[in-house]
């Protein structure tokens, strides 16, 4: 598995996928340069102009609470972001990163030891975090579940499963 | 040692034994979606599968903006009928039918030890039954439609225990207020929440589904009641199938137990915009609100109709302030409507529309101006959920909706009984 070195956007506890992906939305936007556009609109509303390929997003506990609306996971994804890290997830949010091949990795020392703005190494395959205030180490996805994930999301695997797609 | 009622649903399903942090593959029973299903069933047809597993587990409702607000819900709408009418999908409710979470249960689809799923995180609403029921995402359920299974964590269990006799006229949206004031906003992530006791047993099913409505709004993955008299009653020449009841056997592992004593419990609200930012209503009263929404699969049954048409009756909505007031279900209407609960929240000036989620995700019908507030029956109050990022949501009871409606500002319904 690849690394991924982007600057951070650092956010906090309980971002819930109201501000993530506004609800309006949900059954009019579907476009994915336009739901990239519309990514974080409610809570920060630099991120979308500003976001760069594989820039990580950082936050706190809880991160992608509220809504099933997979568009929260998939925006984040078509706007370039390489991965998200947070201290934890609603199991929601991080069921759609699975699905949608969007690495969510859970750290313990999630969002403290990250400084806004810092270009930090994540490497998947060592389970590490490089950042200013040192390296640090993530659990791995859960072995059932890898598999979707290496295939680049739930639709990708499925096919593969059914044999579809070789 | 004993298990759990979620490790004998899922280990039932699974066929096999099971432990919590474990993952298997399972196929739910039922599988629950509603205006997303357009957005589905094109991920469904990129799969590659012609036609869908098994019509007979689907239950498709229209429901989150209904009737449709503009072409493009419109749009929305005719491509599930194409896809229902494609499919041969049995169980289709259109825009007529009511709030997915209301339907389900009317209808007979919610049943003791079922494992359900739904493409929206109040699917949670049906363990109020007995079943095992979880929120999932859009491109699940469509791989659900292509093989009928799904990936699933067997959960740990928190249990709580809601003891102590209710106060008159404070109701389970109070009690559940007051468990995630208390446990935080993530206090029952991933987690299997059982509700249990005296508090809770002698709520009627219809405060029950409250509680189970808003166990998403805490993290956890399913919340339930172990069925008694009062649900075996409800599904009484309901159910759609013949059921078995699963509960957890008395030495089962329970990853945390609670206790909340309920006997002195005070009207909660809770504050922007966080839904475990609660606080009691002396503390917030007197707060003017340009809007109060009466409706959503939380707090719009016919119970909660009766306390607010009771609350209302020969009074007006204050002129300041404005009153959505959307029924669950045509079912709940109905019987409003010829209780007399209709014609008093008319004549109190109340604004009455169709059945459906209405305001509560920002689509239609009560959508807030920058710098508007609403106190609403409904389940979350984070920033922009009715719509406009610039207005403030406050989550309470129907019975404090109602007074303060008749106020225009958030009022302590013991001062105005």
């Amino acid at each position: 598995m690849a690394k991924i070195v982007g600057r951070v956007w650092k956010y906090g506890d309980d971002v819930n996928t109201d501000v993530i992906f506004p609800g309006k939305y949900t059954y009019t936007v579907t476009d994915p340069a336009e739901m990239a556009r519309i990514a974080m609109e409610d809570l920060d509303a630099d991120f979308a102009k500003n976001v760069q390929p594989d820039d990580i997003v950082v936050a706190g506990k809880n991160f992608g609470c509220g809504s099933s609306r997979e568009q929260a996971a998939f925006c984040l994804k078509y706007a370039g972001v390489g991965a998200v890290v947070a201290r934890s997830f609603s199991r929601l949010y991080f069921r759609n990163c699975i699905n949608a091949g969007l690495p969510a990795l859970t750290l313990p020392e999630s969002a403290d030891i990250f400084v806004a703005g810092e270009r930090i190494e994540i490497d998947l395959s060592a389970g590490t975090i490089q950042c200013q205030a040192g390296l640090f180490h993530f659990p791995p996805l859960p072995e059932a579940v890898i598999g979707i994930f290496n295939d680049g999301g739930l639709i990708p695997h499925t096919r593969k499963a059914l044999g579809i797609d070789s | 040692m004993g298990k759990t009622f979620a490790e004998k649903v899922l280990g039932q399903k699974a066929g096999k034994n099971v432990v919590p942090g474990e993952i298997v593959e399972v196929k739910p029973d039922i599988a629950m979606s509603h205006d997303n299903t357009a957005a589905i069933s094109k991920t469904f047809k990129e799969i590659g599968v012609a036609k869908i597993d098994d019509p007979n587990r689907h239950v498709i409702v229209l429901d989150h903006c209904v009737p449709a607000a503009n072409e493009k819900f419109a749009q929305n709408h005719k491509d599930i009928r194409a896809f229902v009418a494609e499919q041969g999908i049995p169980n289709f409710f259109d825009i007529d039918r009511g709030i997915c979470h209301q339907v389900l249960p009317e209808e007979g689809f919610a049943l003791p030890g079922y494992l359900m799923v739904g493409s929206d995180s109040h699917s949670t609403t049906y363990g109020a039954f007995g079943a095992l029921a979880t929120g999932i995402g859009r491109s699940e359920m469509a791989v659900i439609f292509a093989t009928g299974k799904i990936w699933l964590r067997v959960p740990e269990t928190m249990k709580i225990i809601v003891k102590g006799r209710l106060p008159k006229w404070i109701s389970s949206k109070d009690v559940m207020l007051k468990i995630m004031g208390d446990l935080s906003a993530d206090g029952g992530l991933y987690k299997s929440v059982w509700f249990t006791g005296p508090a809770i047993a002698e709520m009627s099913v219809s405060s029950r589904m409250v509680l189970t409505n808003m166990a998403v709004e805490f993290g956890a993955k399913n919340g339930y009641m172990e069925p008694d008299d009062q649900t075996l009653a409800f599904l009484k020449g309901r159910a759609r199938a013949p059921f078995t009841v699963v509960t957890s056997d008395p030495d089962a592992e329970l990853e945390s137990v609670h206790e909340f004593d309920v006997s002195d419990l005070e009207p909660l609200v809770a504050c922007p915009h966080s839904v475990d930012n609660v606080k009691p209503v002396s503390a917030v009263k007197g707060t003017r609100i340009d809007q109060v929404f009466f409706g959503s699969c939380t707090n719009a049954r016919i119970e909660d109709f009766e306390i607010v048409a009771g609350v209302m009756k020969g009074k007006r909505v204050h002129p300041s302030c404005r009153m959505v007031v959307i029924p669950a279900s045509r079912q709940v209407f109905l019987e409003a409507l010829a209780k007399g609960y209709i014609q008093i929240l008319g004549e109190a000036g109340a604004t009455i529309v169709n059945s459906g989620c209405g305001p509560c995700m920002g689509n239609h019908e009560g959508i807030l101006a920058p710098g508007e507030r609403v106190l609403s029956t409904s389940n979350r109050n984070f920033k922009g959920r009715f719509g406009c990022k610039d207005s403030e949501i406050y989550l309470c009871s129907p019975l404090t909706a109602a007074a303060s409606a008749l106020t225009g500002e958030i009022s302590d319904f013991r001062e105005h009984l």
